[in-house]
């Protein structure tokens, strides 16, 4: 084990398959000799060459091209988008070409080496164009993985999985947390399954739910909510898709409330589609309407980014509007 | 052998390639490094008013990106992007320009919008994000935007305004097409000037807006400014070929490269453009060289991918060259310039310390714009969240005791 920051655990989690699979690409703007504008991809360049770790020209529709046809013939395709609020050029390469190179085919041919790291979201002091949490565009899109860590352990063995796993992944990286978030993290590889949430704190009056960045705020709120008594069971999704429902209609039977809570804007966001299936999954074990507390249908602001996103004052108000129903 | 339309069939009988470096665009210069004009060069026609105006301009631009630099490392803005090195190349553009043309632009063209009248109190608004900024207080520093000034608000999503600016110059032009003939009245009176990096250059956008542009025939001056880097990546790992003025030609449209830290040559090849544009109504490309002499924001520290030889060998400072030729014209003198430093100095930490004192946008500012007027369900969220900050108002500092 190793004290490292997400950025160290993320850059190892690239190292072991640099060194696993030798013609696996890392690649994306600044990501060379730089390492990356957050240096998630320091030293490998170093390491693997220029002709293996490079910087892409700044096209991301291109980047996506790119690793579609590099993931197409074999190669593990490790390609960054420097902040998630940059993806849509690359919409349709991602949409309509990751997404459904298998199906289209017959699996004649498929993208399932194909990575794709990007920094999102808020708490940054970015505004609209570098806070945004886009998760729920892609998870409309069959054929694709999502994945949100939240701490250095997640990002590590999450990454890896996503890299081992044999379809498209987006891993959608909290850039609040990069140097933040410090953790005990193992140097050798271990990977983290995909399509399983965590729970990360048993209890029994209401399940708090989230994913990435926002965990921390849950997990905050969890807190403050036990110091009056109510007993919060937090669970950290991780995979936004596939997504866990079992773990999640557990908790919520036998807790009986359920608040999911994200910074993308509310309506459409990947808690409505939580709220619905668990409605339908667990609707004889609700003692409340299942709450979302998530940014508002707004773009993402900068001077007013305390009232726009979801804090641990606004989880606790639904936690007690939950408790009092 | 049918023709495709446009192409020129040269028909040959060798097996030949033409290389991507075959077309070798030259380099407009007509400033000496002395403050001379080059023997062979012809100085542009331009004002005594103008070329002052064009120094001063320049002259602010450097002092406020000083100041604004310090300013970030103090811990008072949380961003900032200078543009040491190319004050010529945007500010020589901006001066050979109609005031009623429109300025569409990537983010590093401050000194164009001054060159306007964007006001120095306007600057620090909109860097404080406070409630005096016309943007509101939404977007990062350095964001600025101007309608009066015909300034469009600038995007960060890089390359988005080249084929926009393909659309808006089209509208400029359609205006003068006689409806029944269909015949094109020109002079155009007035054309769009498009700013981007060579970075910006490789967005699909880019590729998008010129061909939009040529086909379309729209009366639009791409101006790349190409400062050798786009954040760390060096212009040789962002394109090969005859640099970003090549892709004029390969789009048939009228190209020309110029020295960007030449304000005469800028300003000369900016107006042969706009008369290009407007009186035949077709898009023009100009390259600007000029190195990126700073580091690319304040976020960045180019020590990390560039060496101190290399940003030696660049130390080519447009402002010095221009002032140089001010004063052989008779124009300018120094101790006028020294005395005019100082007070512009005193004017900008003044203007920084009047932003920083004026309070943020309201509560309001956060869903307004988002429609023409707020859908219902904003409205609910925003009903809710009055409430919530009410019940909190420690929490929400910003707002709390504005909210009836
Ligand atoms: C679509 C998109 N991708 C990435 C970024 C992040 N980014 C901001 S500036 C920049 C470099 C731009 O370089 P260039 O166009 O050459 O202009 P310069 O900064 O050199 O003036 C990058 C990669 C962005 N803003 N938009």
């Amino acid at each position: 084990m190793a004290k490292m920051n997400m950025l160290h655990a993320i850059n190892s989690a690239l190292d072991i398959t640099m060194q696993e699979h030798p013609q696996a690409c890392v690649f994306g703007e600044d990501v060379g000799y730089f390492g990356g504008v957050f240096r998630a991809t320091s030293g490998l360049q170093e390491k693997y060459g220029k002709h293996r770790v490079f910087n892409t020209p700044l096209t991301e529709q291109g980047i996506l091209g790119f690793a579609n046809g590099l993931a197409a013939f074999g190669a593990p395709a490790l390609a960054e988008i420097q902040f998630a609020d940059y993806i849509f050029p690359a919409f349709d390469q991602i949409v309509n070409e990751s997404a459904k190179f298998r199906y289209r085919s017959g699996n004649e041919f498929n993208v399932g080496n194909l990575t794709i790291r990007t920094p999102y979201g808020g708490g940054i002091a970015g505004g609209l164009y570098h806070s945004q949490s886009p998760e729920a565009y892609f998870a409309h899109t069959p054929g694709l993985k999502i994945v949100v860590p939240r701490n250095p352990y997640q990002a590590k063995g999450l990454l890896r999985a996503c890299i081992k796993d044999d379809n498209p992944v987006i891993f959608f990286e909290p850039k609040r947390l990069y140097r933040a978030s410090t953790g005990e993290v193992p140097e050798e590889d271990y990977s983290i399954e995909l399509g399983k949430a965590e729970v990360v704190q048993q209890g029994t009056d209401v399940t708090l739910l989230a994913w990435g960045a926002q965990m921390e705020i849950v997990e905050q709120t969890a807190k403050q909510a036990s110091e009056q008594g109510i007993s919060c069971e937090v669970i950290d999704l991780r995979s936004i898709l596939p997504w866990d429902v079992e773990t999640i209609a557990k908790s919520v039977t036998k807790t009986g409330r359920l608040i999911v809570s994200h910074e993308a804007p509310i309506t459409n966001g990947f808690g409505a589609e939580i709220a619905a299936t668990i409605q339908q999954e667990c609707f004889l074990h609700l003692e409340s309407p299942i709450m979302r507390v998530c940014g508002l249908d707004t773009p993402y602001p900068l001077a007013l980014e305390k009232e726009y996103v979801p804090d641990a004052l606004k989880v606790m108000a639904a936690i007690k509007q939950s408790m009092d129903f | 052998m049918s023709n495709p339309n446009n192409v020129s069939l040269n028909i040959n009988h060798d097996l030949t390639f033409i290389d991507g470096h075959a077309l070798t665009i030259p380099t407009l210069s007509i400033l000496t490094e002395d403050g001379d004009i080059h023997p062979s060069a012809t100085a542009p026609d331009i004002s005594k008013n103008t070329a002052i105006k064009l120094y001063e301009t320049m002259r602010f631009i450097r002092l406020l990106d000083e100041r604004m630099q310090g300013a970030q490392r103090q811990g008072r803005v949380s961003f900032y992007m200078q543009c040491l090195g190319e004050e010529a190349a945007v500010t020589a553009s901006a001066a050979a320009l109609d005031q009623d043309d429109m300025i569409m632009a990537q983010y590093r063209e401050q000194a164009a919008l001054h060159y306007r009248g964007f006001t120095l109190d306007q600057f620090m608004n909109q860097m404080f994000s406070n409630e005096l900024d016309l943007g509101k207080g939404r977007q990062m520093p350095i964001h600025y935007g101007s309608k009066e000034l015909n300034y469009m608000t600038i995007s960060s999503p890089l390359g988005t305004q080249i084929p926009q600016a393909t659309g808006y110059a089209y509208g400029q032009k359609v205006k003068h097409i006689d409806a029944k003939s269909g015949e094109l009245e020109s002079p155009i009176d007035n054309v769009t000037i498009c700013y981007f990096g060579e970075g910006a250059a490789s967005e699909g956008d880019f590729h998008a807006g010129l061909n939009m542009a040529a086909v379309h025939k729209a009366p639009v001056i791409f101006f790349a400014r190409n400062n050798g880097y786009a954040i760390s990546t060096p212009a040789d790992e962002q394109f090969k070929g005859d640099g970003i003025a090549s892709r004029g030609v390969g789009y048939g449209i009228k190209t020309i490269r110029v020295d960007g830290s030449d304000a005469l040559a800028v300003f000369a090849a900016t107006q042969k453009a706009r008369e290009i544009a407007s009186t035949h109504g077709e898009p023009v490309l100009i390259e600007s060289i000029a190195y990126r002499l700073g580091a690319h924001s304040t976020s960045d520290d180019p020590s990390g991918y560039r060496s101190k030889d290399e940003e030696a060998n660049h130390k080519v400072c447009p402002i010095d060259k221009f002032k140089k030729w001010l004063i052989k014209q008779d124009w300018l003198n120094e101790e006028d310039d020294a005395k005019a430093k100082e007070a512009i100095r005193e004017d900008i930490l003044a203007a920084l310390k009047r932003a920083e004192k004026v309070q943020k946008p309201a509560l309001e500012a956060l869903i307004s714009d988002v429609y023409d007027t707020p859908i219902p369900s904003l409205v609910r969220q925003y009903d809710d969240l009055k409430a919530h900050i009410k019940q909190h108002p420690d929490a929400y500092p910003i707002t709390a005791g504005r909210i009836k």
